[in-house]
């Protein structure tokens, strides 16, 4: 049964209440380590890994950015462990990329902590520093957001958070939780056996649950479900062939920028650096000998698809790869509508649980008859 | 105008659907020369980028070939190239290229004329089809 302790802050002291929960994990051992968005010096906030509880002041977890996906951070920091137990304070969608790279073996949970926030959007880097400047805090956004209230004066969340369907994180330990925990406090949720042991640790006292949160995330849901469905609906009609494709892609200078930025790109070397792809003139001139034209650097299209065939079954629809292109090219909804296709062939959903099997990582003698048609 | 003569990039596996082919040959069996034949060791090893890119340069039609389930030289490189197939579906379907243009058949090296039959199916349904809808795009597209 979940434990929830609740975290009551006065106007403007939301960050301070939390930094004390950290500061309490972190003094009596729960952890030796916090993985968590924290206020950088004047500008920006990034994740930062905090293992002196005297250095918990600046955490501010629910600052409406991510400039770069959590989930690589988390491969970073154990793909080869350090031994030594972190938690990390991770939006809902980098929660669902570590769930699919524990799955391939580039994150390591067994000295983790995982510590969900609600996430009610983030705002392009870009964007969030405009935020810092017009005094935009966290606890104004999650005021604001949850009322429906996002924008600011030439900005938005990015398209991706709205039409996210996944506002609270699974399979995660301790959860932190905003939507629907009332004005003026958050909770502090324990879910599996090691977040109880840390909230007990951090001292806090755990009471009764947010009496309104269950209605305000199923609400919540049922809205970002339907702006992603109508989302789809228009991406579909508007780009159901490759010369739609190729359009919206034309400012694409194959500068792998989305691979990049993609927590489940998991290739530790992609293809289209290799040597495979480093040709020779004649065979440039070869191909344009073909249509008596070649655009260049070429193999744009074919970049995209072999993405899409790679990493598709396991996007959690997360919009780095749209924060990431120089060219403002709009990613997102190309890799979504993609992944609901190919995810739902094989009933999977990239991050929903430990257990289920990768679609690629395994094979039947008896399944996907209608592939060929053929039966013996 | 002479009619439509569709390009079919085939990938058959060396233990049972390239030797159906020979087979084919050997009993002197005819089939559309349409079908250009790409030996692999398996249909396990058809990365899904070789059918992306005999596409992107104009293939109007991919077909691979395999072993039948249970029949494999590597014990199941086909039941990987039948996952990977459907991935694959599912994402050029979107753009336009749908099943009946990518192919997934077994073939038993001593099925030459299974082989025949369905190369001369796959032709005439290409035929009907016309040509693929990446191939006026040219090179420029790619």
């Amino acid at each position: 049964m979940a434990k929830f302790a609740k975290l009551s802050f006065k106007k403007d002291e939301l960050n301070k209440e939390l930094a004390g929960f950290f500061k309490g994990i972190l003094e009596n051992g729960a952890v030796d380590a916090v993985l968590v968005p924290m206020a950088q010096t004047k500008k920006g906030v990034r994740l930062t890994l905090v293992t002196s509880p005297a250095h918990t002041a600046q955490v501010d977890p629910f600052a409406p950015m991510a400039a770069v996906s959590g989930a690589k951070i988390a491969s970073s920091l154990t793909s080869r462990p350090s031994g030594r137990k972190v938690a990390m304070v991770l939006r809902p969608c980098e929660i669902r990329a570590v769930v699919e790279l524990a799955k391939l073996k580039q994150v390591n949970l067994d000295d983790v902590l995982l510590i969900g926030m609600d996430c009610l959007g983030r705002y392009e880097n870009t964007d969030f520093a405009k935020f810092q400047e017009q005094a935009g805090t966290s606890e104004a956004f999650l005021e604001n957001a949850q009322a429906g209230k996002t924008s600011l004066s030439d900005f938005d969340i990015i398209g991706a958070c709205k039409i996210c369907e996944f506002p609270t994180a699974d399979n995660i330990d301790m959860r932190l939780c905003a939507i629907g925990a009332g004005s003026g406090s958050v909770f502090i949720e324990a879910v599996t056996e090691k977040g109880e042991e840390a909230l007990e640790k951090s001292g806090l006292k755990s009471g009764e649950a947010p009496a309104g949160r269950d209605e305000a995330v199923k609400k919540l849901v049922a809205a970002r479900t339907e702006a992603r469905d109508k989302k789809f609906a228009e991406f579909r009609s508007d780009a159901g062939n490759f010369e739609a494709l190729r359009d919206k892609l034309a400012a694409c200078v194959n500068c792998y920028n989305c691979r990049v930025a993609c927590p489940v790109c998991y290739c530790k070397e992609c293809v289209f650096i290799t040597d495979t792809f480093r040709h020779t003139g004649e065979q440039f001139m070869a191909w344009a000998d073909q249509a008596g034209t070649l655009k260049m650097p070429n193999d744009t299209l074919f970049y995209h698809l072999t993405r899409m065939t790679h990493m598709s079954l396991f996007c959690v629809g997360c919009g780095q790869c749209t924060s990431a292109c120089p060219n403002d090219i709009d990613l997102m909804p190309l890799f979504r509508t993609c992944a609901d296709k190919t995810q739902a062939r094989f009933s999977y959903q990239a991050g929903r649980s430990m257990d289920e099997q990768q679609p690629m990582a395994g094979f039947k003698s008896d399944e996907l008859v209608e592939v060929t048609g053929q039966v013996k | 105008m002479s009619e439509f003569e569709p390009k079919i990039v085939a990938f058959f596996c060396n233990w049972c659907t390239f030797t159906a082919a020979d087979l084919a040959g050997t009993s002197r069996l005819s089939y559309p020369p349409n079908i250009k034949i790409i030996r692999v060791m398996c249909s396990g090893m058809v990365d899904p980028k070789f059918v992306l890119k005999a596409f992107l340069n104009g293939a109007d039609g991919v077909l691979i070939g395999g072993c039948w389930p249970g029949d494999c030289h590597y014990i199941n490189g086909n039941l990987k190239a039948r996952r990977r197939v459907a991935l694959l579906t599912e994402v050029l379907k979107q753009y336009g290229i749908g099943e009946e243009r990518f192919w997934l058949r077994w073939i038993a090296a001593s099925e030459g004329t299974m082989l025949k039959e369905i190369a001369i199916d796959m032709t005439a349904k290409l035929k009907q089809l016309g040509p693929s809808p990446l191939r006026n795009m040219g090179q420029m597209a790619v």
